[in-house]
């Protein structure tokens, strides 16, 4: 109990009417840590996730980023603290190229974002910038390609690199493998691996096998409760998450 | 692409001089004032479009904007005797900001159709003001009495020289509007209408950049306002009235959303035509009414997306008479509908 962790959970509590998605949910993410957080269809892992990005308000309860209560704050002005996330369902701006949606993830935080009457263009860094990390990720050919013209892998791989780009504090990821093909999941872990090594990430996964590959420690919820919380293993041995995935293999 | 860039700055240069040139070229008076009003229309809708084709905002208020500053013109006239024009397009664009800032607060805390209703209900209320408060207004007897003054020395009152004026202002605008739709800034407003739980969870403060965006537009609404009062030299509540609103915005989606010169093209095709149809009929109206609807039937991009199809099928043809066809660096050629 030497560091205030990096990013902390307080006895959050999310009520969507009379329905308790989140129930007194506690827990601390140190720094660097990898964290995954599962259990089944509608545990409440997404209503948590919304809740740290801030797109959800709890009832009671709070966010901490290091040390700082951001339970109030926009998820814009988390996105400030260093804080970045990716969406379950790819949430890219379709009609834009692939480089421009990665330029706007690189200008989000610079004062270029409110710079107007000069020419895009004209900022040769931003687009370098940009460029250099689509060549990363081998997708510098499709630069200028409008996003949604773009495989699916492809865009899973953009939504991660948005989020990654920025060099996040705090790396939020929900279900980043979700709907992809073995090959496509692959490539997107071994981004996920080389890129984001400073990085502490929260992770929402239902593929168990990726979960226990990439996280040191696991949260396990249910019914808007957590049940248990460990290393894989301790999570892979403990009663009653076995119980709750019946079947699933772990 | 320098090649294909440098064509377009000398199209753009050989358009912008033919237009300078028409009041000598022996057109009659008509013409000219319909395409005086294509230039004042032409500003209204692509400023509007920097909402609606780039910010992803439908705002119904634009003729409060258009009709504040041209009322702003009369009044500063006939009731202040502020005449010069600096002056009083400054004050006239001022309360159209001031008016712009205040209605962004209240509309922003809708998004979408609620935005849009809220839009709709003030324009309401500055229509309403205009028409009832009489003694600042006129009521429905609008305001005349007051006249073109010079600019920069320049005589303004006959219909070449105003014509000249207007579309040196319709160039002006374009260019600040091009140049705020190609900054970072325009591609922020994008991004906001493309995905805005994106943009936020990236660190954008959205609702920040539609409220610019919003008081951006209606100053340049504003200028339109103030040309539209000297053109006809009286304002009246018509010029806040929904129907303009409604007009403008039909320029907009009739010439192609997000395409800034679109617009220019679909004020050009309502000026035109629904001088022509009143000309012809009474129920010129219900002709123009079908128009648009066949237009948006048959070509939901505007005339700016039938141009595209045109030039793609001319391209096709080149391509297939000659063996240099452009190499496909990059997108594939396009024609997926929108997700």
């Amino acid at each position: 109990m030497t560091s205030v962790p990096r990013l902390a959970v307080r006895d959050l509590t999310v009520r969507f009417g009379s329905l308790v998605a989140l129930d007194h949910v506690s827990l601390a993410v140190a720094r660097g840590e990898r964290r995954g957080i599962i259990g089944p269809n509608g545990a409440g892992k997404s209503t948590l996730f919304n809740a740290i990005a801030g797109e959800v308000a709890p009832s009671a309860g709070g966010v901490v980023l290091d040390g700082r209560d951001i339970t109030r704050l926009p998820p814009h002005r988390r996105a400030s603290l260093g804080m970045a996330r990716t969406f379950q369902t790819t949430m890219l701006c379709p009609r834009l190229t692939v480089l421009e949606n990665v330029i706007l993830s690189l200008a989000a935080l610079r004062p270029v974002r409110r710079q107007f009457l000069v020419p895009l263009g004209r900022y040769r860094g931003l687009r370098d910038e940009a460029q250099s990390l689509l060549g990363e990720v081998g997708l510098d050919g499709k630069a200028a390609w409008p996003v949604r013209m773009l495989g699916h892998g492809e865009q899973r791989q953009v939504e991660i690199l948005l989020a990654l780009a920025q060099r996040p504090a705090v790396l939020l990821l929900d279900e980043p493998t979700a709907g992809l093909a073995v090959e496509d999941a692959a490539r997107v872990t071994a981004m996920l691996r080389e890129r984001s090594r400073d990085a502490t990430i929260v992770l929402i996964e239902h593929d168990m096998e990726f979960v226990f590959d990439v996280v040191e420690r696991i949260t396990v919820l249910h019914y808007g409760r957590i049940v248990a919380e460990g290393t894989p293993e301790e999570i892979r041995a403990h009663e009653t998450v076995r119980e709750i995935y019946l079947g699933a293999t772990l | 692409m320098t090649g294909r860039r440098a064509l377009l700055v000398a199209s753009a240069a050989a358009a912008a001089a033919l237009a300078a040139a028409v009041p000598s070229l022996g057109l009659p008076q008509y013409y000219i004032s319909l395409l005086t009003q294509t230039w004042i229309f032409g500003i209204a809708a692509m400023s509007l479009d920097l909402l609606v084709g780039f910010t992803g905002l439908v705002s119904f208020a634009q003729a409060a904007f258009f009709g504040t500053s041209a009322y702003m013109i009369a009044v500063l006239a006939t009731q202040y005797h502020l005449v010069a024009f600096w002056p009083a397009l400054g004050i006239a664009l001022g309360t159209t900001a001031a008016l712009a800032a205040l209605f962004g607060l209240l509309a922003l805390r809708g998004e979408g159709v609620t935005f849009i209703i809220i839009t709709l209900a003030l324009n309401e209320i500055v229509w309403g003001l205009a028409y009832q408060w009489v003694s600042v207004s006129g009521g429905d007897n609008g305001i005349a009495g007051f006249i073109r003054p010079p600019v920069f020395g320049l005589d303004l009152s006959g219909t070449a020289a105003f014509y000249r004026f207007t579309l040196a202002a319709l160039l002006v605008c374009l260019a600040l509007l091009a140049a705020i739709v190609r900054s970072p800034f325009g591609l922020v407003l994008r991004g906001v209408r493309d995905r805005p739980r994106r943009m936020a969870a990236l660190g954008y403060a959205v609702q920040a950049f539609r409220y610019a965006a919003f008081v951006i537009a209606a100053v340049f609404t504003g200028v339109a306002g103030v040309l539209f009062a000297y053109y006809n030299e009286f304002v009246g509540p018509v010029n806040l009235s929904l129907d303009t609103a409604v007009q403008v915005l039909i320029m907009v989606i009739l010439g192609g959303v997000g395409t800034l010169l679109g617009p220019l093209a679909g004020a050009a095709v309502v000026v035109f035509v629904s001088n022509a149809l009143s000309n012809l009929t009474q129920r010129w109206e219900l002709i123009l009414g079908a128009i648009y609807v066949a237009i948006l039937l048959f070509a939901r991009d505007g005339l700016v997306g039938i141009g595209h199809r045109v030039m793609r099928v001319l391209g096709a043809a080149a391509r297939g008479a000659g063996p240099a066809a452009r190499p496909v660096m990059s997108p594939p050629p396009g024609g997926r509908g929108e997700p």
